[in-house]
């Protein structure tokens, strides 16, 4: 069987975590595990992908693949695959890497599978549906490398102890139009990653305005190693920055406790925080689909609940 | 500037969806509605040719009812529709419908594309830079923000941490996000109009599109194990009761 890849991405901070999930399961599949790393950080992400399973780094440090999205990166990777023929790519479902792997499809016509929650094999993935009340187990066929998209935070990243061999590669872009980014922006985070966050505090659309997350803030520095996070209803007020959102087009988040104020439950929230291992809901509708998928459910009102629960967690820690 | 508006019909997107006893998921039977996700897009289109002229063309695939779809996106103010309704394109996949709406791209060729960041039923989110790439266009996804000058496009992708501004030549197909603009409702006159508005049927055939072999198929489909009932609490019990469940968790 042809090698399984990870299109991991990598910037000059480091390989983003989903690639060392993918590397972590794609080691399990049976097949020869390399990573394609292209862009700033390629070269310095070997060791860590090695690492978790990588035996080959495909690598290029050039600026092109951050600075023209997609094309560049698509292009390369074909190329690549008429050398090396692997079986099966895994890409992260980030917008960058369904970038590449959307244009990629084009150039390869194989088969491309979205939102995977899990890789059985070469030939066959899972995902879920309705809000993850479907399992559907589907057959990937068509010509090689099979493509598929899977869901961050799918996977435990493991180390495996590996090294891995840097092998070049060659930048191919074919003239033609292309977009390309001339500046960048960064919102201001501060506390701690909501992906890695032990408890997440999130607000929805019941929260009524941007000033109520100040109260969630406060909870989460109270707790201490909290972050805060946010349903899309809020996010598209502009209460606050897209980088709060959790959900199918949001971040998906797995802490051991998730604390949900005024978020009524859509399928498409409920996909980016089901996995949390407890969850407690604050809805003041019983009939709210939140409190069914909740361990603590609580029928009230966040104005009060929030600021009570603050003040008790403030009381035990200093008892 | 012509643009060109793709533009989904989805099993009502509030509503509870099912799938068929083939394993595709029900896209017919009446409740159906133009994907709320390229609302935007259309807002957009529309904007930019109130602004600077042109004409906005929706172009949908689908089965017949799909044509509701269209026709609400002529309510809103697009002056064309195409539709592409073909039996042999029920369960097409995300190259399937890639190769087909390209090809309908390609018949009438536009300064913009817009497309939804992803569809509200199938949520791939590929399709539409799989049609760039088909058709040799630059593309900028997750767009919040277009604007046009002498040059082209200057536009702002969402990024994880922030946004990136990019620039882009003419023509470019994008992909905008929720939020992006304010969709509007069509007015009562707009009603009236669309239904003289020009409205294109087409099959795969009349695009030249042939291979409409799906790569994919369903093996199995099981439900999820439910997960069991939480506990109900109101009142002052709520805050002991989470308090409780943090100090149990350690992170308090
Ligand atoms: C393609 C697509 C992708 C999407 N992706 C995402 C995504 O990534 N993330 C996401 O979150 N959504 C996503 N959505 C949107 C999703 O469908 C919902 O619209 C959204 O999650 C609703 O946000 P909400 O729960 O904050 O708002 P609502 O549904 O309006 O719920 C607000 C809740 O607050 C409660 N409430 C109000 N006041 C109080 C109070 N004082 N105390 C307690 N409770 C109160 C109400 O009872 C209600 O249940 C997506 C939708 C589509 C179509
Ligand atoms: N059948 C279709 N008809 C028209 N537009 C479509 C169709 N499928 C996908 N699109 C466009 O592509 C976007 C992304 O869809 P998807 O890749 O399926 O998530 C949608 O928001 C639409 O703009």
């Amino acid at each position: 069987m042809g090698a399984v890849w990870v299109y991991a991405e990598v910037t000059p901070e480091g390989p983003q975590a989903a690639a060392l999930e993918l590397l972590t399961k794609a080691r399990t599949l049976g097949a020869d595990v390399a990573a394609v790393a292209l862009g700033p950080g390629a070269s310095e992400a070997v060791a860590e992908l090695g690492a978790h399973g990588a035996t080959t780094v495909y690598a290029n440090d050039e600026p092109v693949f951050a600075d023209q999205p997609g094309r560049a990166a698509a292009h390369t990777l074909h190329a690549l695959i008429g050398q090396h023929r692997p079986a099966l790519i895994l890409f992260a479902s980030t917008y960058d890497a369904r970038d590449v792997a959307g244009r990629l499809q084009a150039l390869t016509g194989s088969t491309l599978m979205a939102n995977a929650t899990d890789v059985e094999g070469p030939t066959r993935a899972r995902t879920e549906i309705f809000g993850g009340t479907k399992v559907v187990d589907v057959d990937l066929a068509g010509p090689e490398p099979r493509l598929v998209l899977v869901r961050p935070r799918s996977f435990v990243a493991e180390p495996s102890g590996g090294t891995a061999t840097t092998v070049p590669v060659e930048v191919v872009i074919p003239g033609g139009a292309t977009a390309s980014v001339i500046e960048r922006h960064a919102e201001a985070a501060s506390g701690p990653k909501l992906e890695e966050a032990n408890v997440v505090i999130a607000g929805g659309r019941g929260l009524g305005g941007p000033e109520p997350f100040a109260m969630l803030q406060e909870l989460a520095t109270a707790i201490g190693g909290a972050a805060v996070g946010a349903s899309r209803a809020a996010v598209d007020a502009g209460w606050v920055p897209y980088s709060f959102q959790i959900g199918q087009t949001g971040k998906t988040v797995k802490p051991e406790i998730y604390i949900a104020a005024g978020i009524s439950g859509a399928l498409q929230h409920v996909v980016g925080m089901k996995g949390a291992k407890r969850i407690v809901a604050i809805n003041k509708d019983a009939d709210a689909p939140i409190l069914r998928i909740a361990d603590i459910a609580v029928i009230g009102d966040l104005f009060q609940i929030v600021p009570a629960l603050t003040e008790e967690v403030r009381k035990r820690a200093t008892s | 500037m012509n643009i060109t508006v793709l533009a989904k019909y989805v099993p009502n997107p509030t509503g509870t969806p099912e799938l068929g006893p083939d394993n595709l998921l029900v896209r017919t039977g009446g409740d159906g509605a133009l994907d709320p996700g390229d609302e935007y897009g259309l807002e957009l289109a529309l904007q930019l040719v109130e602004a600077s002229g042109g004409e906005v063309t929706v172009v949908s695939m689908g089965p017949d009812e799909a044509i509701a779809g269209v026709q609400r996106a002529l309510a809103m103010g697009a002056h064309k529709g195409v539709l592409i309704t073909d039996p042999a394109l029920r369960g097409a996949d995300a190259l399937v419908t890639a190769r087909v709406l390209a090809a309908a791209i390609a018949r009438q060729p536009a300064d913009l594309v817009i497309a939804g960041a992803e569809s509200t039923d199938g949520y791939t989110g590929t399709v539409p830079v799989t049609m760039a790439e088909l058709l040799g266009m630059a593309s900028v996804t997750a767009v919040r923000r277009l604007e046009v000058d002498a040059d082209g496009f200057r536009i702002e992708r969402q990024t994880e941490s922030g946004y990136d501004v990019l620039r882009a030549p003419v023509p470019t197909l994008v992909t905008v996000t929720a939020g992006a603009t304010e969709p509007r409702y069509p007015s009562l006159k707009g009603i009236m109009a669309a239904k003289a508005k020009p409205m294109e049927r087409l099959t795969a055939a009349d695009l030249g599109v042939e291979d409409l072999d799906a790569s994919q198929s369903v093996a199995i489909v099981t439900d999820a194990p439910p997960k069991a009932g939480g506990e109900i609490v109101s009142g002052e019990d709520a805050i002991g009761r989470i308090a409780d469940l943090l100090a149990e968790a350690k992170v308090i």
